[in-house]
């Protein structure tokens, strides 16, 4: 037993080495527990909610827009979509499930590949869209198939909704998809489906209106399926935009203008300057564009040579023609050139040097003073005091009222249009100025332009005792829904007489209203509703000297497009003007015989809602006071009105 | 020589007496274990007993059986059959080479019908017996001597050979550090280890070219896991996450989110001990460890109580084996050792590790209960 005994001890020895050895690898273990758990548990804290915690990010509700009674004019509307969860389709599969829902809501080929190609590249809890904007009658359907159809769910999501659709199309602007250039770094915009406005007030308030988005923060597992919400935080809904529109009026001007092949008109209350009534005709649907236009489609707005995305209103630009005189009257005898009761002979002509300056009536006016030159719209008259003044001074003037520069309408897209001066031309053309020129202008015609939007301002502010008012959509932002009566705004006062304003303002009373009047045809014959205005008849093509020997070809012997534009700047009513408008008929022919007759109706129609607008914002409960007021004038309804 | 009378003559205990000498203690150790597993399974189900922590109750009776079955079993019995249950061991081995099913990439498992066998776990205990026998009938100063290691070393190095062509790198490093340990015990001379240490290193570049292309990556994966977050470096990082993200006190029973929203992998089996670290801290995590460190204490008293040289190469051999297991499943959780698929002895989801090893505690068992029974260099029926 002696070899045994020493083994013993051997082993004793070599076990307490073992011993140490554990304990020291024993050590060790600890040592990285405590490295891991203590020194770098923060790191790993973290890096574990990063695993488990995603963030979700709420789209908030876009803001409505609203008409100046509180109709609304742009909102969501819900969104029905039918969606498919394949995890849950059980024993039928996703071709099964598909199958059955074909009888409910049918399918094509090209649009169930779609969504086979979309169920395999998703895990298969995540919800696929099979259609959206589901007619109520098949959500309806399928829910009521819903035991029957594993998988299959409605869900409901919200998509913009322009309830008079062409009618506002140019005012509101449109919504679609974000596009690439507009991806700042703001993550509401990664959104699937979310929509920025592209034009019109949809885009120039687009920051309010999109308000900011919420979060949810989900645990989600390995496989990114959503165990449970741990935090939220709402997000705040888009602004609510009040505008200055009355839908009311708006649509009856757009119907009044439908009757055209192209026109635009502009309504404005003359001392606020708010935009009542802006239409551009003819139109597109802006619902068009949420849902995503086809190519036809498109390509058929772009190939339209009305220009139906065109604003025609604010980016129209057109000789002013007659309308101009106003304003050459108004520097005349502001700049003593003529006073106002001296007269100029009009034998139908006036010549300059070689060329001979045609008045519109071939055999002339005899004696005029300023105010029949305007009543009765003597080319002669106006030929001779701009040449006595100057093209300068009548540019100054111009300018005063509103031509030559942006008007400052908070919408995207306006034109400046065209005030010439000598310097103007010498830049521009690199060309001296000639005094024909000067008589061309003193007649609205040669290079001045302007926009309706430009010619209605310019009205406003001939007839509101020379305030320099500046047109204006938006009434108020608000993120609450209460509006604030927003505070009356001084305009400036223009720099002119309000003996000569008083003068002109007359003179174009008697445009309608005299038996000389140009416009005596669309007379408002109702004492309280008077209106005055000017007519403007704008060649487009060159009359050469033939054709005036042989006898001007009459409009409605030339093709469309060489057929003269049709403008009329009008307000109302005549002793205590309230609102003016301007409205441009391309094309259309005399300015007499198409613009004033839809000038005169507008001014009506505008009249007669005043009871309406003069009720204070603050008393009339939203829609419900404007929905009445809509019925009793004009029988308009909007088409995509229908609940 | 305070022999006892008794002791000196063949089989001379009573069934009572051996159930009265077994260590209660160590199997109230081992059942306290075993209980946090069934806890973790719990949790790893969700909190339910389904479908783990239920099976694996039922598991652990079956090695309790075991464990006292093989305990009751006379010590010189297990001397004498050693090389016999080793050869049969490793004709299993060469049948799992030739019809073994395919689990994880690896021929592991012989389908006996109503289960799955695993011969290289059972190989483990096959060696430390067959090793014992070895070297209980070696005297020391053979021991001394490089031909008498001739054997031994091929003892170990047939079954290595074999598991590591399944390949089972782990299993092969567990056989191969084991038989090392017993060696070292038996009283091999240290300078020896040293060499052979020195030599392996050397030889690494060698056998680097001798492994799979996964065992490569995670080798590779494990010495710098961000390289392939998503691929084979996830399994640690994410272990290494939860692990860390448990903090002292960890986040509370049925509360380990990593766990249990699955970015922890095998949460039941391999990584267990992730999931206890992120639920109860490392407060919980040392506290295991604790146990484990006195279940080998006393597997390591035992050992050196025991009188026979054969009974106390297997006690240190079952409690090495044990130590390995514990040791490499830890370290490889926490991306101290690349990921070798070594489940947590006794808590980890799976029945031949526990089988294994509570065979492997019945014959420590069995050392004890005859701790002071003299066995001759054949076991039963020799003459001392």
């Amino acid at each position: 037993m002696h070899g045994d005994q020493e083994r013993q001890k051997l082993f004793a020895r070599r076990t307490v080495m073992l011993v140490g050895g554990k304990l020291a690898l024993v050590s060790m273990l600890a040592g990285r527990m405590y490295y891991l758990q203590v020194v770098k548990a923060e790191q790993y804290k973290m890096l574990a909610d990063e695993n488990r915690i995603s963030l979700r990010l709420l789209a908030p509700p876009r803001g409505r827009i609203v008409d100046r009674f509180g109709i609304p004019l742009a909102d969501n509307k819900q969104n029905y979509r039918v969606m498919l969860v394949s995890e849950d389709t059980r024993g039928l599969g996703v071709d099964g499930a598909l199958d059955l829902l074909h009888d409910i809501v049918p399918m094509s080929m090209g649009e169930r590949r779609r969504v086979l190609k979309e169920v395999s590249r998703n895990r298969s809890f995540v919800p696929v869209t099979l259609r959206e904007n589901l007619e109520w009658e098949e959500v309806a359907r399928i829910e009521v198939n819903a035991p029957d159809l594993p998988g299959v769910m409605i869900d409901e999501g919200q998509s913009r909704f322009y309830p008079y659709g062409p009618n506002l199309a140019h005012v509101m602007g449109y919504v679609s998809a974000v596009s690439e250039r507009e991806k700042t770094g703001d993550r509401l915009l990664e959104l699937p489906g979310f929509r920025t406005g592209k034009s019109g007030i949809e885009k120039i308030h687009d920051l309010s209106l999109r308000g900011s988005g919420g979060s949810s923060e989900v645990e989600v597992n390995a496989y990114g399926r959503v165990i449970r919400e741990l935090n939220r935080r709402e997000g705040l809904p888009g602004a609510e935009i009040r505008m200055t529109i009355d839908v009311g009026l708006q649509l009856a001007v757009a119907k009044r203008l439908s009757n055209e092949v192209s026109a635009s008109a502009v309504v404005l209350d003359v001392h606020t300057g708010d935009v009542l009534a802006m239409v551009s005709h003819p139109s597109f649907d802006p619902n068009d564009f949420n849902r995503g236009l086809g190519v036809e489609e498109w390509n058929k707005l772009i190939n339209n040579p009305a220009a139906p995305l065109s604003n025609k209103a604010i980016a129209g630009r057109y000789s002013p023609g007659s309308c101009f005189k106003m304003l050459v009257a108004l520097t005349a005898l502001e700049r003593g050139v003529i006073s106002p009761t001296g007269k100029i002979f009009c034998p139908g002509f006036m010549e300059l040097g070689d060329t001979k300056f045609h008045c519109w009536k071939k055999h002339g006016h005899g004696l005029v003073d300023a105010t029949s030159a305007i009543s009765q719209s003597c080319d002669v008259y106006f030929y001779e005091v701009a040449r006595r003044v100057g093209i300068d001074r009548i540019a100054e003037m111009a300018e005063r009222f509103g031509l030559g520069d942006p008007t400052g309408l908070d919408l995207p897209g306006e034109k400046r249009g065209l005030v010439p001066t000598k310097a103007w031309k010498r830049e521009a053309r690199d060309q001296s100025w000639h005094q024909g020129e000067t008589l061309l202008a003193g007649i609205g015609q040669g290079y001045v332009l302007a926009t309706p939007l430009q010619l209605a301002v310019m009205t406003a502010r001939l007839v509101n005792g020379g305030f320099a008012v500046s047109p204006q959509l938006t009434k108020s932002v608000s993120t609450t829904g209460v509006h604030a009566v927003p505070e009356h705004h001084q305009f400036p006062q223009i720099s002119v007489s309000q003996r000569n304003l008083a003068l002109v303002r007359d003179a174009m009373t008697q445009v309608v209203n005299s038996p000389h009047g140009t416009a005596r045809a669309s007379a408002i014959h109702d004492p309280r509703y008077i209106m005055g205005g000017k007519t403007g008849t704008v060649q487009v093509r060159r009359i050469t000297k033939a054709e005036r020997e042989q006898g001007v070809v009459k409009n409605k012997d030339l093709p469309w497009e060489e057929r003269d534009h049709a403008l009329f700047v009008g307000f109302a009513p005549a002793d205590n003007p309230r609102y003016a408008v301007a409205v441009v008929v391309e094309h259309g022919g005399g300015g007499s015989s198409v613009a004033a007759p839809i000038a005169r109706d507008l001014l009506l129609t505008a009249q007669r809602r005043q009871s309406a607008r003069d009720i204070p914002i603050s008393q009339t409960s939203g829609s419900q006071a404007a929905l009445e007021l809509r019925g009793t004038e004009d029988r308009v309804r909007p088409a995509a009105e229908q609940s | 020589m305070a022999v006892r009378e008794d002791a000196l003559n063949p089989p001379s205990f009573t069934l009572r007496q051996k159930l009265w000498q077994m260590h209660w203690l160590l199997i109230l150790l081992l059942a306290a274990t075993a209980s946090v597993g069934f806890a973790m399974l719990y949790s790893a189900a969700g909190g339910h007993f389904e479908p783990w922590a239920s099976r694996q109750m039922m598991r652990f009776g079956v090695g309790m059986a075991v464990l006292i079955t093989v305990a009751l079993i006379d010590i010189r019995l297990w001397l004498k059959y050693a090389y016999v249950f080793y050869l049969g061991t490793v004709a299993l081995l060469v049948a799992v080479e030739f019809m073994g099913e395919v689990g994880k990439g690896a021929q592991r498992w012989l389908d006996l019908g109503y289960f799955g066998l695993q011969p290289s776990e059972l190989m483990k205990i096959a060696l430390v017996l067959a090793l014992a026998r070895y070297f209980h009938g070696t005297s020391i100063e053979d021991v001394r001597r490089i031909p008498s290691l001739i054997v031994p070393t091929l003892l170990i190095a047939a079954p290595a050979a074999l598991v590591l062509r399944q390949p089972d790198l782990g299993t092969a490093l567990m056989l191969v550090i084991t038989g090392a340990v017993i060696f070292f015990a038996a009283g091999v001379r240290i300078w020896k280890f040293v060499l052979v240490g020195i030599v392996t290193v050397a030889a690494a570049p060698i056998a680097w070219g001798f492994l799979r292309d996964y065992q490569k990556q995670r080798v590779l994966t494990f010495l710098n896991p961000e390289n392939d977050p998503l691929g084979s470096g996830y399994h640690i990082i994410q272990s290494k996450i939860a692990f860390g993200s448990g903090g002292l006190f960890g986040k509370g029973f049925l509360q380990g989110t990593q766990s249990h929203l699955n970015f922890l992998p095998e949460m039941q089996t391999d990584f267990i001990f992730t999931m206890l670290a992120e639920e109860f801290g490392m407060a919980g995590g040392l506290a295991l460890l604790g146990l484990y460190v006195v279940i080998l204490i006393y597997g390591l008293a035992i050992s050196v109580r025991c009188r026979t040289q054969f009974g106390r190469l297997v006690g240190i051999g079952v409690t090495a084996t044990f130590f390995l297991y514990v040791f490499i499943n830890m370290a490889m959780v926490m991306g101290l050792v690349p990921v070798v698929g070594v489940p947590l002895p006794l808590i980890s989801y799976g029945g031949t590790a526990m089988l294994t090893l509570l065979f492997g505690f019945g014959l420590l068992m069995g050392t004890w209960i005859h701790r002071d029974v003299m066995v001759g260099r054949r076991g039963i029926g020799d003459d001392v």
